[in-house]
């Protein structure tokens, strides 16, 4: 496969490519839904299959070594833990805003449109 | 696994790719770390903050045949820049295939829809700067806002505009016969097609976290 580099039927690209439009289309439609613990599911859902697509079918790494993908796709996962502890930080820096200053008495404009 | 092991302990290099595409891939890695701290980085400061976060679904909204409709921009923007995934996997195909006309008008095709994408971000920074968002306050919430969208969408900007320039020398190189005084070796559209790829990419993950949470 090295030698001859990545050479695969042209269907796999228009499937991948019509998958990806209809899974925007999803992700765009969740933002007329009501908050919740639903949307959140489909956001991040139709997230993950989308760049499931993009890296596994048009960056090819689903035809490539073990090795490779292991290296690439590895690394990342240490980011779980980041975003653990930068939640707790962001979380226990709120409490003490709180504390110390009060809730907020931010009044917001509502965005006007032109 | 045992092809992991194996591919690892023999005498040889390891990953079976062209040298520069393994280069990009690392470079990518390093890139997708950037955009994680971004990214992390909104979400910590959205947490913190105690002031209302805005509504991105009305900030972003716009007024189409006298409808609201909610983050309508964005969602033209989305779907350019998956037009301009797909146009950019074909290219890379049809470079595999030695068929150098179409692998040029791909890129080219490509290389507008990125442009055409940075265009349509530069009319919504300007609509939000129009309407008093800054990076440190903005009329409709929490302060960290406008830090956030500055820093993100502007970062990726800078990488789809330096995408356009890097499809727009390759697709001439190309044409021009460049990569056949070369052996006549079209890796580098993959390798150009990764990039452009990781940069929608990067995008899938801002659509949701940024426009849609």
């Amino acid at each position: 496969m090295a030698e001859e580099g990545q050479q695969h039927p042209l269907k796999i690209y228009w499937i991948m490519w019509g998958a990806l439009f209809v899974l925007s289309g999803f992700s765009y439609a969740t933002d007329f839904m009501d908050d919740g613990a639903l949307r959140t599911f489909l956001i991040l859902t139709f997230m993950f299959m989308k760049a499931g697509g993009i890296v596994w079918i048009f960056m090819h790494m689903g035809w490539e070594r073990l090795a490779l993908k292991v290296a690439i796709l590895g690394p990342p996962v240490a980011l779980l833990v980041l975003i653990w502890l930068m939640s707790l930080e962001g979380n226990y820096i709120e409490d003490t805003r709180v504390e110390y200053y009060g809730e907020s008495t931010f009044e917001p404009k509502e965005p006007e449109h032109h | 696994m045992s092809e992991l092991v194996q591919d690892w302990s023999n005498d040889k290099q390891v990953f079976g790719v062209p040298w520069g595409k393994a280069m990009m891939w690392i470079f990518l890695l390093s890139d997708t770390f950037i955009f994680s701290c971004f990214l992390v980085g909104y979400m910590s400061v959205r947490i913190a903050t105690t002031d209302p976060w805005p509504n991105p679904s009305e900030v972003f909204g716009l007024e189409a045949f006298g409808v609201q409709v909610p983050l309508l921009l964005i969602a033209i923007m989305t779907f350019v820049l998956i037009t301009s995934s797909g146009t950019m996997a074909l290219a890379v195909n049809m470079g595999y295939r030695k068929n150098r006309k179409m692998t040029f008008w791909l890129m080219l095709a490509t290389a507008l829809l990125g442009a055409t994408f940075v265009g349509m971000q530069a009319f919504e920074w300007s609509k939000l700067i129009a309407e008093g968002v800054r990076p440190w306050e903005n009329p409709f919430g929490a302060a960290q806002f406008g830090s956030s969208f500055f820093m993100i969408t502007g970062f990726h900007g800078m990488h789809v505009s330096a995408g356009v320039i890097y499809l727009l020398v390759i697709a001439f190189r190309v044409k021009n016969g460049f990569y056949e005084k070369r052996g006549g070796n079209y890796e580098i559209v993959e390798i150009t097609g990764l990039y452009w790829h990781f940069v929608d990419l990067v995008w899938v993950f801002i659509f949701a976290f940024f426009y849609l949470w």
